[in-house]
């Protein structure tokens, strides 16, 4: 892990620890908005700069937040290599913050039946529940919950849109 | 030549005018539909025309079924409106075999009597004559009720035309979406809108009297089940166990549901949940996905899908415990089984090469049929007749509701105003008079 993203997460748990129930934010300070940049929002500034002559600075955690979705393959629930950082960051969230609560929503596809598409999407979530738990988190920060194909974030048909459905998020309520 | 009629029907199906001569089959094989004649039905009243126009209604119900094809008014050499005054020579002459007959009494303010008959024109008989009270707000019940009683008599299979369909739609709202259970009658009218919410709402089942509708609700970022009367609007929400509550189904009785509970560590598995005293028993333990319970009619079975093979199958456990049997074997993906209200016949999702379709089994010779045609197919619900299923399909990218004879032959795209995507339809009991 680079020491980007630990500070990245680190920074992110302290200001998760004074308000639970947050979700993550990017921005670890709060950035004023003349010099800061978002790496998510973009601003456009066409007017008259105030400041004449400034200029935007880049936000160096930008790429390095920590990733609220992670993905699967077809009628699979095992956490894909590249995404098992992504776990690791929110078990060390939560494991420095046992007030933190996390609601895993498992998703499906549209392809088949939809009860039994409940049960993939439950799978999913259940398979990063037992990765955040072997990792030390606790069984009492974790809830599941299973879409199925209730929820989709593509409307299409295609293999594209299946693979964005098929999906976990990383929901921190309220 | 089977199957050659069956691709002509897929191709009818989508055309607008419901039902073609060449689609229906008698015992022998295939046949034309029976012709026959909705004369425009009387009227003894106050106003000018009748509250509802009966004989329209009759005769739809009677082309959807696709069994008959009604004349036009311009055909019939006379327009009756009483039995005593049929003239069987002219019905024979233009080619009918069956003439309905009827009118529409005014009796008080809101007050009517509907009547009917329904004469056989080669046998030159009445085979059934038939006299209702009716209001305006009952008028299009009451003759949905004549047609059921006209297609018994034709067919010798009960109607379905009082009957009424529920299902779930989906519309964009805002940011996000809006979810509504939807009851309507089985022909589309009388929409009423019996639950809506911003969450998912899924797997509508109606109870055995038709008067409650079970269903899972995700408000609060959860699934519960809840059980809702139709008539006050009046609702419960009977399981709301940690992790998932889904898919229930009414036992015959009406006194259980059967549920699938996932409990905290998410292993799907079918339970048995008495209504009264939401006391669940546990009828599978397996750590695959158990879930789509539903009774056999006679109470003995629950049938359910599991992946404990693999992929979705379906199985059978006795409904007091026991070990489960597989019931599928054909493809590899067997899910949401709906039994025929007469037992004989087992509706599935199945991968047909790739495409997921609505295919039947009969349960005693095996045999599967691939009942639908199209990517993405699901929840099929069997009317309660056993003689036609209503499930959902794509178009674009909606769903729409489709149903289609248990035989393949007779296809109907179903109307509905309620618009966005439509899905989980499921097929009410009889009326209970």
């Amino acid at each position: 892990m680079s020491y980007f993203k630990l500070f990245s997460i680190l920074a992110l748990s302290f200001l998760l620890a004074g308000c639970p129930g947050t979700p993550p934010m990017p921005d670890p300070e709060p950035t004023d908005t003349t010099y800061g940049g978002d790496a998510g929002a973009s601003t456009s500034g066409t007017g008259s700069d105030p400041y004449g002559g400034g200029q935007m600075m880049d936000d160096p955690f930008a790429g390095n937040e920590v990733e609220n979705v992670i993905y699967f393959e077809f009628d699979s629930s095992e956490v894909r290599a590249q995404d098992q950082d992504i776990v690791a960051g929110h078990a060390a969230m939560l494991n420095s913050n046992p007030n933190l609560r996390v609601r895993l929503e498992g998703h499906a596809d549209e392809r088949g039946s939809r009860e039994y598409n409940i049960g993939l999407g439950e799978r999913r979530s259940q398979a990063v529940r037992q990765m955040l738990m072997i990792q030390g988190v606790s069984a009492s920060q974790i809830a599941t919950v299973s879409f199925g194909e209730e929820r989709p974030v593509a409307f299409g048909s295609s293999e594209s849109d299946y693979s964005q459905n098929r999906r976990v998020e990383f929901v921190y309520p309220n | 030549m089977l199957k050659k009629l069956r691709l002509f029907a897929a191709l009818v199906a989508f055309c607008a005018v419901p039902a073609h001569a060449e689609l229906v089959i008698d015992v022998q094989g295939i046949a034309q539909p029976t012709p026959v004649a909705v004369v425009p039905f009387g009227w003894e009243g106050r106003t000018a025309e009748m509250p509802t126009d009966v004989a329209e209604i009759i005769e739809a119900d009677l082309l959807r079924s696709g069994r008959f094809e009604p004349i036009g008014e311009d055909k019939m050499l006379q327009k009756p409106t009483d039995g005593a005054d049929v003239d069987f020579q002219d019905w024979s002459f233009v080619g009918v075999e069956a003439v309905v007959v009827g009118k529409v009494i005014q009796t008080g303010e809101n007050a009517y009597t509907l009547q009917f008959q329904l004469f056989d024109v080669f046998g030159r008989r009445q085979l059934v004559g038939y006299r209702m009270p009716a209001s305006r707000g009952t008028m299009r019940g009451a003759a949905h009720r004549a047609a059921d009683m006209i297609y018994e008599k034709l067919t010798g299979i009960k109607g379905v035309f009082g009957t009424r369909v529920a299902y779930v739609t989906a519309k964009q709202q805002g940011q996000g979406r809006l979810y509504s259970l939807v009851v309507s009658d089985y022909d589309g009218f009388n929409e009423h809108v019996i639950m809506e919410s911003q969450d998912p709402i899924m797997s509508p089942a109606w109870s055995p009297d038709s008067r409650q509708l079970a269903y899972v609700s995700f408000e609060d970022d959860k699934s519960s089940i809840f059980v809702q009367t139709l008539r006050s609007g009046n609702r419960f929400r009977v399981s709301a166990k940690p992790g998932i509550n889904g898919a229930p189904s009414f036992s015959p009785d009406g006194r259980k549901l059967v549920v699938t509970l996932g409990g905290v560590d998410g292993n799907l598995d079918i339970h048995v949940l008495d209504i009264n005293s939401r006391r669940t028993t546990r009828l599978t333990t397996h750590r695959a996905i158990d879930t789509e319970g539903t009774w056999s009619p006679d109470g003995r079975w629950i049938y359910f899908t599991s992946d404990r093979s693999g992929g979705p199958q379906v199985y059978r456990v006795p409904a007091t415990g026991g070990t489960p049997e597989r019931v599928t074997f054909e493809g590899s993906y067997n899910a949401r089984p709906r039994l025929s209200p007469d037992g004989t016949k087992l509706a599935t999702v199945f991968n047909d090469r790739g495409n997921f379709r609505i295919a039947v089994m009969d349960l005693e010779r095996k045999d599967v049929l691939v009942l639908s045609g199209g990517r993405q197919d699901e929840s099929p619900s069997f009317a309660p007749n056993s003689d036609i299923l209503i499930y959902a399909t794509r178009q674009g990218r909606n769903g729409v509701l489709e149903s289609v004879s248990a035989d393949g032959l007779i296809r109907q795209k179903m109307r509905s105003s309620a618009g966005g995507d439509v899905r989980e339809p499921v097929w009410s009991p009889f009326p209970r008079f």
